[in-house]
């Protein structure tokens, strides 16, 4: 129906190779970059942009992190929010140093600290594997949190322990601080977003995606047809620590504002661990679906009760929602234990072949 | 391909997020309340939620509200969690909020730096950043009626009259998180000028319930006097501890977060003489409290789980928050002559607040609290705590209040003021008088 491809004749290897190869994605995914670019800046409340827009953003880039790990080279990890914060602590710690570099160019080098504790963290992968490897950097969580409490010069000793956003500009406008607009700091994220997602879709079907594929699908195998298994482990950790990373930067500078350790705890590990499990392992599409259904939706079921003004207290609709989105992540993964995305690939199939069901 | 159904979903959701209904009725007052029903924390955060709702709406049931206007109180549950805390905040910002109380240390960071942007002030009653106590330099933060560090010299002072620090070994246990560490800077400078020598124990967030390996330190060191610094289930497993080790629990001084009806009540008889400080009164004595019991307890319209709740510390303590809202409130309906005002003049109600005995009286609470004073320059109002004792079933007030020592901790506090704002050239101060 929607995606009947007759007609798309491809004459090149270029066009077969493409990212997008069937022409319906290309348009859609144009239209959701026109919504997301154009549409919701114009059209959306501060709420949505602020409270739903921008954390799921967030979290999608984490789990996009998670998921390179976890998904694509099969590495179990429960240490996202450790990374999260080291990505967090090194952009502030950079931004204050050097207070005139663009914040822009401190987001994307924090990274890189991140990226570097992680293949540290990365390193008994080459040895043990599984829940094992996942009790390997849960220390890892455990310690760094440690450290973001310990180490004061990490926070330049506030009394508060915490780390406070100072006000950055990009083109005269403020971007971060209590005087960015969420507009602004919603494109910023947006646009991060976006070209970092693109580059990781286009890591994961080059030569590197494909090595971290073998190792997740059998390690032994890989290393006979000459995968290098420290290489390949290591550099998923270092990219899957450099997307978490600059996901904490970001939601510390363009969300919250301000940041304790609690901001980094073992739940956020959790949070992302379910998101990638739900939207789906090994699809970045998935990344996006899960981060919509365990940010967004309890985002939207609080909002209920005050948008038709029925009297329920909060607190109760804060239990309900967790009774709401714990039943319905049953029922997913029930109906779809390969996650949201998997769905999604069915049905779009299933749509590719309509009327003809038989046809594959 | 990506994010397609999302998309659209997305797009419902952003016009139904525009179509939210922002307009108040005419003349009410909007205050929204951050509270932690659920979570790790709930224990404490009901009775508070409890005590601070019920006081306003006992206001529009015996008054018809403050000056005529009535006051809507509409609850946004956090869970203790600063992310959900900013969420709520974003929620009701919009709908013409007076005033914050963000019920969290990590929210209320969050929200400082956007108070004077939103013009929306923070009130954190006794919690969140001691150096927002200086006016000058956080004119939209208020923290009365004292701070965490006004309330350790207070403690100071009661243990130095009750035989002397000096040359005294004094253990402090903490949670090891903002909130606990922050009173150390001046523990350690009071521990110089006063005399005496300090041991600290911090206790992780994941071991709150599991403190032997502090306790076992404790009873080496045989520090004279135990100060805690503590919040949740960190409070009552320190006192079983300390009742364990036969630590003697009349020299065992909590904090105002670690004295409350729900920390001791599952310790019982076992914390026999535990000491905590407070600066809210207890009991259903009060006149105000006994108003509340009339109009919105007896009518099923609070939230408590039994009549016996209202009046326990936390309970009033929330109350007492309320409080010092309704007279803020009063005050700057004064100034502008309107009954609804805005944020702004909510800071000016704040700022200028005088909760004196006499007015205390009128309000049905003497002997409540001590006396309130605001101004330009000082956000805490320098209050003063007493000390309460567990009897084994219920707190008995076993002090007067103790005045803290402003001549030691208000320079400290302006040089804590002074190293926030250093590195935030845009954030704006107020010059007083």
């Amino acid at each position: 129906m929607l995606y009947r491809e007759a007609g798309q004749f491809k004459t090149t290897y270029a066009d077969d190779q493409a990212l997008l190869p069937i022409a319906q994605d290309r348009i859609g995914l144009l239209l959701i970059l026109i919504v997301a670019f154009v549409a919701m800046p114009m059209f959306a409340s501060e709420f949505f942009l602020s409270s739903i827009m921008i954390p799921f953003l967030v979290f999608s880039l984490a789990a996009i992190g998670l998921n390179i790990l976890m998904g694509f080279a099969g590495q179990l990890s429960l240490g996202t929010g450790a990374f999260m914060g080291v990505g967090a602590y090194s952009c502030y710690k950079m931004t204050t140093i050097f207070p005139d570099l663009n914040i822009l160019i401190v987001l994307l080098l924090s990274g890189l600290f991140s990226a570097a504790i992680g293949v540290v963290f990365g390193l008994p992968s080459l040895r043990i594997k599984g829940l094992y490897l996942a009790i390997t950097t849960l220390a890892a969580q455990f310690f760094l949190e440690w450290c973001f409490i310990r180490i004061e010069w990490l926070y330049n000793y506030n009394d508060s322990g915490a780390i406070e956003v100072p006000q950055r500009m990009l083109f005269g406008l403020a971007i971060t601080g209590p005087h960015a607009t969420p507009i602004t700091r919603y494109l910023v994220i947006l646009s991060v977003v976006a070209v970092m997602t693109l580059v990781a879709a286009n890591v994961l079907r080059g030569r590197i995606g494909r090595s971290w594929m073998m190792i997740r699908d059998m390690d032994i195998a890989a290393e006979l047809m000459g995968i290098r298994p420290l290489f390949s482990k290591l550099s998923a950790f270092a990219f899957s620590s450099y997307y978490c990373g600059v996901a904490g930067a970001l939601m510390v500078f363009f969300w919250l504002g301000s940041a304790e350790v609690e901001s980094f705890d073992i739940n956020h590990s959790f949070l992302i661990l379910f998101m990638v499990i739900i939207g789906g392992m090994g699809s970045l599409t998935g990344c996006f679906m899960g981060a919509a259904f365990i940010w967004v939706l309890p985002v939207i079921l609080r909002a209920i009760p005050t948008a038709f003004e029925l009297d329920i207290l909060a607190a109760t609709m804060e239990h309900i929602s967790s009774i709401v989105i714990g039943v319905l992540i049953i029922f997913f993964l029930i109906v779809e234990p390969h996650g949201l995305a998997r769905l999604w690939r069915v049905g779009k199939e299933k749509l590719r072949t309509w009327p003809f069901p038989y046809a594959n | 391909m990506n994010i397609k159904k999302l998309g659209a979903i997305a797009v419902a959701l952003a016009t139904f997020g525009v179509g939210m209904p922002v307009a108040q009725a005419e003349d009410t007052l909007f205050i929204p309340s951050l509270t932690y029903r659920t979570g790790p924390f709930a224990g404490g955060g009901i009775p508070f939620a409890d005590g601070f709702a019920d006081y306003f709406n006992m206001l529009n049931e015996r008054d018809g509200g403050i000056g005529g206007a009535k006051v809507v109180v509409e609850e946004c549950e956090t869970a203790y969690n600063t992310q959900k805390g900013v969420e709520c905040y974003e929620a009701t910002k919009g709908k013409g909020a007076l005033v914050y109380n963000p019920l969290s240390t990590g929210i209320t960071l969050a929200l400082i730096p956007k108070a004077p942007v939103d013009e929306i002030p923070v009130f954190s009653m006794g919690y969140g950043l001691s150096a927002a106590a200086i006016g000058e330099k956080f004119p939209w933060t208020f923290v009365y009626p004292t701070t965490y560090w006004n309330q350790l010299s207070s403690i100071l002072k009661y243990i130095d009259a009750n035989g002397g620090v000096k040359d005294k070994k004094i253990g402090f246990i903490y949670l090891d998180v903002g909130y606990g560490k922050e009173p150390l800077p001046l523990l350690e400078n009071l521990s110089e000028s006063m005399g005496f020598e300090v041991a600290k124990y911090p206790v992780g967030v994941k071991e709150m319930q599991n403190q032997s390996a502090q306790w076992l330190n404790v009873r080496k060191d045989r520090p004279d006097w135990m100060i805690m610094w503590g919040w949740g289930a960190m409070n009552p497993t320190a006192v079983k501890e300390a009742a364990k080790i036969r630590y003697p629990l009349d020299r065992f001084i909590g904090n105002w977060w670690a004295g409350s009806h729900n920390d001791l009540n599952s310790v019982g008889k076992s914390g026999k003489g535990y000491l905590a400080a407070n600066f809210s009164g207890i009991g259903q004595e009060y006149p105000a409290v006994q108003d509340i019991i009339t109009h919105v307890v007896d009518k099923g319209n609070s939230k408590v789980a039994s009549k016996d709740d209202v009046g326990n510390v936390l309970y009033n303590r929330g109350m007492y928050n309320a409080v010092v809202l309704a007279e803020a409130i009063m005050v700057a309906q004064a100034k502008t002559g309107t009954k609804s005002i805005t944020g702004a003049d909510m800071r000016y109600g704040l700022e200028n607040i005088n909760l004196d005995d006499a007015r205390l009286k009128e309000l049905g609470l003497e002997g409540f609290t001590g006396a309130l004073k605001g101004s330009c320059a000082d956000h805490e109002g320098a209050g003063s705590v007493f000390l309460q004792q567990w009897t084994g079933d219920d707190w008995e007030k076993v002090s007067d209040l103790i005045e803290p020592m402003n001549d030691v901790v208000r320079p400290l506090l302006e040089e804590a003021a002074d190293k926030y704002v250093s590195d935030k050239p845009d954030f704006k101060g107020q010059a007083c008088g």
